[in-house]
C-alpha cells in the first residue's frame, strides 16, 4: 500500500477511542481500549477468541453502549450522535446478517429503502453491487441457498449499499475456503483504494492483518498489548522455529544435546529448535546435525504464528 | 420531526413489505394457522357436535361453537408471530438494523402490522370454513361490520403480546410454547360450552377471563344473542389493555436488547 501523505490525512480521525470498558456480570471483558485511526486507513484489530474484539465492534457501530470511556466514529460521538455515527458506518459482523428468504437482489432492495434512496437509484446500485461481487448469475436466488462465501460477499454487498464512510468487519473471513478468503481480501482492498473508505477489522489470524492493514492492534483480555504496522509487530516476535522429526529416541536424544534451547516432544520424537526461516539458519542447524553424525527425518520450518505473537506479548507483559 | 415521522412511517412500510414477502416465502406458518381452527371446527361440529348440542339444549350446535373458533383463529395466529419475531431476532439481520439510521419502533411495527395482515386472512378462511360446515349467521351489515371491528382489535392485542413473548423467548421453540395457555384459555371460557354447566371454580373463572366476553359479545353479534353492556364493554377495556401492555413491554425489551 502506497505511504500515505501525512500533511491532510493525520488531522482526521474516523475513529477514536478512549478508555473502553465494558462488563457482563462479574467478566471484565474490555478493560480501558484507546484507539486512533486516521480516516482511510486500514485497522485490524487481532486477537484470540474471547479476547473482546466483537465487544469492542459491537460498541463502535452503538449496537451495545459502552460502561465506560468514550469514542467518536466519523465525527460524532457514540451517544450523543448515534444516529450520526449509523448514517456514516458500515457493519458486517461475524454472523451473517442477510435475510434468508429474500433473495440476494431483494436484500439489497431492502437495503436500499432503508437507506431511503429513490427507487431508480436503489435498483441502479443493487444491479452495481451484484456486478461487482460476481453475484448477477444468484440474483433471484434465496440466499438459503448461498455458499459461505457467497453469502459473505452478499452481506458486504448489504453493508456498502449505504456508501458508508466508516466499514466495520468482524472476522471477515472465518469459516470462509482459502479462495473465498482470497476473494474477499481483493474486495476489502478496493474498497480502500476505490472508495477512501476506513475499515476496522477484526480477525484472529495474523496473515490476515498482515495483508491487508497499515496498524495493527493486539487485543488480549480486553487490553490492547501490543500496537504498530505488520513489521513494528514482527520485530517484537522474532522469527518462527526448525522443527526436527526423527525416527527413534535415540536419534532425538543425541540432536536435543546439540541445541541448547531446543523443546523435546519425547513421545512424538519432535525437537523444535527456535529460530528464523533464514536459509544460513537452517543450514547451520543441518551442519549441526551432520557434524555429530545425527540423522533427521524430515524438517519443517514454521514462521512466526499468532500463537507465537500471544505467547510473547503476554510472556513478556507480565500478568 | 415531521420528516422523522416520514421516515419512521416509510421504514414500517418497508419491513412490512419484507415480513409478508417472508411469509409468502415460507407459507408453513400462515397455513398452520389456518389448519388448527379448521380441525376443531370440523372436529367439534361433526365428532362432538352432537352431544355438545344437545347439551346446550338445542340448536344448531355450529352456530354456537363458530364465534369460539373463529377467535381461537386469532390465537393460533398469535403463536405465529411470537415465532416469526423470535426467529427474526435469532438471525443477524436485527443487528444490521440496529447499526443502521432506520427508526428503532419500525421493526415492531412492521412485524406487528404484517402478522395482523396474516391473522386477517387466517380469519377470513376460517369464517369461510365455518359456512361450508353450515354455520349460519343472523348478523346484518353492521354487525358484520362491528364483529369484524372487534376481531380485528383482539388480533392486535394478542399480537403486540406476542410480539413481546418473541422479544424475550431466547429459541423459536420456546416461542412456540409460551403463548399456549393463552390458545387453551377459549376453552375455558365460553367457546365450545356455557360456563354455566362448569364447577363453580371454573366458572368463576371462566366469567372473568378476557375472552368470556369477547367471544358472548362475538357470539351476540353473529347469532343474535344477548351481549349486555357488561361483555361489550369489558371486551373492549380488555383488548385496549392488552394491546396498550403489549405495545410498551415489547418496545422496552426490544430497546433493551
Amino acid at each position: 500500500m502506497a505511504a500515505i501523505p501525512t500533511t491532510a490525512v493525520s488531522t482526521a480521525l474516523a475513529i477514536s477511542a478512549v478508555g473502553l470498558t465494558k462488563s457482563y456480570g462479574d467478566k471484565q471483558v474490555l478493560r480501558g481500549i484507546d484507539l486512533e485511526i486516521p480516516a482511510g486507513t486500514v485497522f485490524a484489530l487481532l486477537g484470540p477468541n474471547g479476547a473482546g474484539k466483537t465487544t469492542t465492534v459491537q460498541i463502535l457501530s452503538t449496537l451495545i453502549p459502552g460502561d465506560g470511556g468514550s469514542a467518536q466514529v466519523a465525527g460524532h460521538d457514540l451517544v450523543r450522535g448515534a444516529d450520526g455515527v449509523r448514517k456514516a458506518i458500515g457493519v458486517t459482523g461475524q454472523f451473517s446478517a442477510v435475510d434468508n428468504l429474500l433473495t440476494a437482489e431483494e436484500n439489497l432492495m431492502l437495503m436500499a429503502d432503508l437507506h431511503h434512496l429513490p427507487r431508480r437509484e436503489g435498483r441502479r446500485r443493487a444491479e452495481e453491487l451484484l456486478r461487482r461481487f460476481d453475484l448477477t448469475d444468484v440474483a433471484g436466488t434465496p440466499a438459503t441457498t448461498f455458499s459461505g462465501g457467497m453469502r459473505r460477499k452478499l452481506d458486504l454487498a448489504m453493508t456498502l449499499v449505504g456508501d458508508p464512510k466508516v466499514i466495520f468487519l468482524d472476522e471477515p473471513t472465518t469459516g470462509l475456503d482459502p479462495r473465498s478468503r482470497r476473494t474477499m481480501w481483493e474486495i476489502i482492498r478496493s474498497l480502500v483504494a476505490d472508495h477512501g473508505v476506513t475499515i476496522f477489522l477484526t480477525t484472529q489470524y495474523l496473515d490476515e492483518a498482515d495483508e491487508l492493514a497499515d496498524r495493527i492492534a493486539v487485543l488480549d483480555g480486553g487490553r490492547i498489548v501490543a500496537e504498530g504496522t505488520a513489521e513494528e509487530l514482527k520485530r517484537i516476535v522474532p522469527g518462527g522455529r526448525i522443527r526436527l522429526q526423527f525416527a527413534d529416541a535415540a536419534q532425538l536424544g543425541a540432536a536435543a544435546a546439540l541445541f541448547d534451547y531446543a523443546t523435546v516432544d519425547a513421545e512424538a520424537l519432535r525437537l523444535d529448535i527456535p529460530g528464523d526461516n533464514s536459509v544460513l539458519t537452517v543450514k547451520a542447524v543441518l551442519d549441526t546435525l551432520d557434524n555429530a553424525s545425527v540423522r533427521a527425518e524430515s524438517l519443517v520450518v514454521e514462521t512466526a504464528d499468532l500463537d507465537d505473537v500471544f505467547l510473547q506479548l503476554t510472556g513478556e507483559g507480565g500478568q | 420531526m415531521s420528516l422523522t415521522m416520514n421516515y419512521a412511517a416509510r421504514d414500517s412500510l418497508t419491513l412490512l413489505r419484507r415480513n409478508l414477502r417472508r411469509a409468502q416465502r415460507y407459507p408453513a406458518m400462515t397455513f398452520s394457522v389456518v389448519v388448527m381452527p379448521v380441525m376443531m371446527l370440523a372436529l367439534f361440529n361433526y365428532a362432538f357436535g352432537g352431544a355438545l348440542g344437545a347439551g346446550i339444549g338445542g340448536g344448531s350446535y355450529i352456530d354456537y361453537v363458530t364465534p369460539g373458533i373463529v377467535l381461537m383463529t386469532a390465537t393460533s395466529g398469535a403463536v405465529a408471530t411470537a415465532v416469526a419475531v423470535c426467529v427474526d431476532m435469532t438471525e443477524g439481520i436485527v443487528n444490521r438494523f440496529r447499526t443502521m439510521s432506520i427508526s428503532r419502533s419500525a421493526f415492531l411495527a412492521g412485524h406487528v402490522i404484517g402478522s395482523v395482515i396474516q391473522t386477517v386472512i387466517a380469519l377470513v378462511l376460517v369464517t369461510g370454513a365455518a359456512f361450508a360446515m353450515g354455520f349460519r349467521s343472523s348478523a346484518g351489515p353492521v354487525e358484520w361490520l362491528a364483529a369484524a371491528g372487534l376481531l380485528l382489535f383482539v388480533t392486535l392485542a394478542l399480537t403486540w403480546i406476542s410480539a413481546g413473548i418473541g422479544l424475550v423467548s431466547k429459541t423459536p421453540e420456546s416461542a412456540s410454547n409460551t403463548p399456549l395457555p393463552m390458545t387453551f384459555l377459549p376453552f375455558l371460557g365460553s367457546a365450545i360450552v356455557p360456563p354455566d354447566s362448569m364447577p363453580t371454580v371454573l366458572r368463576w373463572f371462566a366469567e372473568y377471563q378476557p375472552f368470556t366476553p369477547i367471544i358472548e359479545t362475538l357470539r351476540g353479534l353473529l347469532m343474535g344473542t344477548e351481549i349486555g353492556a357488561v361483555s361489550a364493554w369489558s371486551s373492549l377495556g380488555w383488548c385496549t389493555a392488552l394491546t396498550l401492555a403489549g405495545f410498551f413491554w415489547s418496545r422496552s425489551v426490544f430497546y433493551r436488547r
